[in-house]
């Protein structure tokens, strides 16, 4: 057992908020040691090898960059990462009537100029309603009862923003717009419906939503929030790189990572954290232990749950937190043909969504514990931007498809597994006729492996769904929403915590910020 | 492992409002004022004939009533007892079998849901009794513990047998070990071939014990009882929840939904009451590592306490039924009376009131300003009030080990 000293902090898991946070609190004169579970750091940002030769992104696939904000404060370029060139969106149509689909622009067959221009105006509103929540995001959400100095700030310059940075018609239309579906704002736009259904698909991926559903507006501008963050790209050697110069960055400063040590509870004496208890048995003491790891487990899993009250317990377990994404890795022997794409297309984003009743439609099986017969699809290509992924001559593919929910009515055995990936391959199939044959090895994470192995309650991307009643001051839930916990010393800094998922460090950073001025405050 | 919910739902006949009791037959038969009231759900009889005769039943000589709407739960599983203490404030990890303890529970913010009594019925197994229905509540508190929870509010028909020949009268009945249980004992015994629990329990705060059977045998466990009495030996009386409000007050025993709004019921937010604030700060341990409302309760402990309720006497013969009450005579208005009786043994106006206390202490001159009618013209008058920090009445006899033999 190892003797705490006054500043130390044990940070539970080397994804990349946990390594965000440990950075920032070693700027602030912390000594931090990170635990984690598996045997490299990274969490879901990671590049594994899963047939010999072939390496790819484990989860998070794509990359925003990190926050501007936090590279500057940590002391990182964003060409550190040697992204690969912006990835665009391909809207996949059967008849080769692709769109290409960027930040504020569209082109393609059949595309009215009316909607081109429409689709124009559409990004640059939607990125400023994006923008008003940004001081909220960058802050631990305000507290309704009980607001400190900073919650007042912050609403104030959420209100400020809304009133004066939109002006009157824009926070009218913001207001009508913000609890409502993409569904009804996208008819209400666009003409186009094949435009709509890969639009919506960026409202919905990761969520148990189809594009009906209530808020999915809300998810579309924290979608919004990482396009504003910096172009879509690839890292060199995938999101392990990320990791890798998070790692690197940390080490720096003097902050300890220790793989392969899976914390299996956190010690609390008269409700106060004081350590952490590996696997092993082997215990480590600090005054200070924040959890990177999702609600549920961090409270229910690594906590007795006496130690909690009852209320605040169920309401931790009654949060949303079932994933409904599963993703698919090929290995591939030379590219596959896309009907009416050139070989260099395919280094952009693949969206198989032709309109949103097919994204729809294919929510409907979730709600019935049934995967998509005809799912929602993205594809890249990581190794036509990066040739150390695959072999030469040879590539991988990597594929989300959803709705692949965690609770499948019959659980995701073997025969499942396989009817999923033969659908999936099946819709590829119809746009890039004999992929199949092309295919040397593959590998299926459903929302359940997911779970085994990052180690995330219910498989779930985001560390629970990112709904209104899941964010703010609402994530993971009242009470435990400004990264301190009910537990005195413990606290949040993962996706679980405001402002949620994605390749972001924004979580780390602002639980790194809270835990320095609760201790400046005393 | 998740946790086993047993939940009654045995056919109710939607045709009856009110539920009766196992014991309906011969409390109907006995209810001559047909004064029904609903407890829990059950048919129930305020008053059977006189209230001042069932009133003095229970203070001078033997009382029954039915005690079967009282919530039940049957509590066991490796982790029952982790779990009950999780769910009370007060620490009752070592509380031996056949024996029986009165908590409170409390929500995550440290107010009053119920007070309870668990009974250590054998090793591991346990049942909650509690005023008001408590089974969600309880399946939230039992998440992520090994424990089964089993509604039997009407799978155990209940006698509270009170008065200061209850003993006597019972031993007559057919328990002969009665005068081996001290205060909270439990016993295991057989009455004419059945089994029967007996606690020394009760709300009177006279000697007094709850017999608890199953419903099967409730009809000859009343008539083992009232057979004492149609032999001519003690009498015996049924009384309603009239008489027992009389008595529990004079005995200082609190209601809750009566005396203060539970949390689960109070919508507004100042409505709901903290133990400390009801008087219960007695069975509330901080020392205790953990349970549902420790933090707030902690918090709570350190500033200076808002209200309490208070055991106030009111002067006069005049009843302060809902009065209001304040700072000297005409002063500021710091209260209001909950409950009020008029205790026949001591001659007084006795209430539970909810007094603010300014500054954390406790006001020293309460006056309760009273509304009352003559003859159908109401008229108002001041009363002082002295506030009671012990029961306003108790008796030896309620403790004695033997019980005495009347």
């Amino acid at each position: 057992m190892t003797k705490p000293s006054e500043n130390s902090v044990i940070i539970i898991g080397a994804g990349h908020n946990g390594l965000v946070c440990a950075i920032y609190l070693s700027i602030a004169g912390y000594k931090v040691r990170v635990l984690e579970a598996q045997d490299v750091a990274g969490g879901g940002a990671v590049t594994s090898e899963f047939a010999p030769g072939f390496k790819i992104s484990g989860l998070a696939h794509l990359f925003h960059g990190l926050d501007p904000e936090i590279l500057k404060d940590i002391g990182m370029q964003s060409t550190n990462f040697e992204l690969g060139p912006e990835i665009k969106t391909i809207a996949l149509a059967t008849n080769g009537n692709h769109l290409l689909i960027g930040k504020d622009s569209v082109n393609g067959a059949g595309l009215s100029e009316e909607d081109k221009q429409t689709y124009k105006e559409f990004k640059q509103e939607y990125f400023g309603f994006a923008k008003v929540l940004k001081p909220l995001l960058m802050n631990k959400p305000p507290r309704l009862k009980n607001m400190d100095k900073a919650d007042k700030f912050t609403f104030a310059k959420l209100g400020w923003g809304l009133r004066f940075g939109l002006g009157v018609d824009a926070m009218r239309e913001f207001l009508r717009v913000g609890g409502i579906n993409i569904y009804d704002v996208l008819n209400e736009k666009i003409e186009n419906s094949h435009l709509k259904g890969a639009i919506s698909v960026d409202a919905v991926m990761g969520h148990h939503m189809g594009p009906r559903t209530p808020t999915t507006v809300l998810t579309y501008l924290t979608r919004l929030n990482g396009e504003a963050q910096g172009n879509l790209s690839t890292p060199k050697n995938g999101m392990g790189r990320v990791t890798e110069l998070l790692v690197n960055c940390a080490e720096a400063k003097g902050v300890e990572i220790q793989c392969g040590a899976t914390v299996k509870k956190i010690l609390i004496d008269e409700g106060r954290a004081i350590g952490v208890e590996l696997d092993s048995g082997e215990q480590y003491k600090a005054p200070l232990i924040v959890s990177n790891a999702d609600a549920k487990s961090t409270f229910l899993k690594m906590i007795d749950v006496c130690e909690l009250d009852a209320m605040f317990a169920q309401r931790i377990n009654t949060t949303r937190t079932h994933g409904s994404v599963a993703k698919f890795h090929f290995a591939l022997d030379g590219l596959p043909e896309f009907a009416g794409l050139e070989a260099a297309d395919l280094g952009n984003r693949m969206l198989i969504a032709p309109d949103m009743r097919y994204v729809e439609h294919a929510f409907n099986h979730a709600k019935y514990k049934e995967f998509s017969t005809e799912p929602v699809i993205e594809i890249i290509f990581p190794s036509v931007h990066d040739d150390s992924l695959a072999p030469p001559g040879r590539h991988v593919m990597s594929v989300l498809a959803t709705f692949a929910p965690y609770d499948l009515k019959n659980g995701w055995s073997e025969q499942a597994r396989q009817e999923f990936t033969s659908v999936v391959l099946k819709s590829i199939e119809k746009y890039a006729s004999g992929i199949t044959s092309k295919i040397i090895a593959s590998e299926l994470i459903t929302p359940i492996d997911i779970e085994n192995k990052f180690k995330i309650s219910g498989g779930h991307w985001h560390h629970g769904e990112m709904t209104i009643d899941q964010s703010f001051m609402m994530r993971p839930i009242h009470g435990a929403a400004q990264y301190n916990t009910p537990i005195e010393g413990l606290f949040l800094c993962g996706a679980t915590a405001h402002p949620g998922g994605g390749i972001t460090g924004i979580p780390g950073r602002n639980a790194a910020k809270r835990i320095s001025s609760l201790a400046r405050a005393g | 492992m998740p946790p086993t919910i047993i939940q009654d739902i045995n056919q109710h006949n939607f045709h009856e409002v009110l539920r009766p009791t196992p014991f309906h037959p011969r409390v109907d038969h006995n209810c001559l004022t047909k004064n029904w009231m609903d407890w829990n759900g059950y048919l129930t009889a305020r008053t059977y004939d006189t209230l001042a005769a069932e009133y003095f039943a229970i203070r001078s000589s033997c009382s029954v009533m039915d005690l079967t709407p009282m919530g039940k739960y049957r509590i066991n599983g490796p982790d029952a007892n982790k779990f009950l203490n999780r769910l009370v404030t007060r620490d009752i990890s070592m509380l031996r079998p056949q024996r029986v303890s009165y908590v409170v529970m409390c929500n995550d913010e440290g107010k009053v849901l119920d007070d309870a009594t668990i009974f250590h019925l054998s090793e591991g197994d346990y049942r909650l009794c509690c005023q008001h229905h408590q089974l969600d509540w309880l399946m939230i508190s039992s998440l992520g513990m090994d424990v089964s929870i089993e509604e039997e509010t009407h799978d155990v028909a209940a006698l509270a047998v009170q008065g200061p020949t209850s003993a006597s009268a019972l031993k007559l009945a057919g328990i002969d070990e009665i005068e081996q249980l001290k205060p909270y004992d439990i016993l295991h015994a057989q009455l004419h071939g059945f089994e029967v629990m007996v606690s020394r329990t009760g709300y009177t705060g006279d000697l007094g014990y709850e017999l608890w059977t199953s419903p099967d045998n409730a009809l000859n466990m009343w008539d083992a009882i009232f057979e004492v009495k149609q032999k001519g030996f003690y009498d015996i009386r049924t009384i309603g929840l009239s008489a027992l409000e009389m008595v529990r007050i004079e005995a200082g025993f609190i209601l809750p939904g009566d005396d203060f709004n539970t949390a689960e019921t109070a919508i507004r937010a100042d409505r709901v009451r903290s133990p400390y604030e009801v008087g219960l700060g007695w069975v509330v341990n901080l020392d205790k590592p953990s349970f549902t409302g420790k933090r707030a309760l902690l918090d709570e402990k350190k500033k200076p306490i808002k209200r309490r309720l208070l055991r106030l006497e009111v002067s006069g013969n005049k009843a302060p039924q809902d009065s209001f009450l304040y700072a000297g005579k005409g002063g500021k208005r710091i209260g209001t009376i909950m409950t009020q009786i008029w205790s026949p043994i001591l001659k007084a106006n006795l209430a539970m009131a909810d007094v603010e206390f300014a500054g954390g202490s406790q006001p020293n001159d309460i006056w309760a300003e009273i509304y009352y009618q003559k003859e159908l013209e109401w008229r108002v008058s001041w009363a002082k009030g002295k506030v009671w920090n012990k029961p306003f009445w108790t008796h030896p006899r309620r403790s004695a080990s033997p019980p005495g033999s009347y």
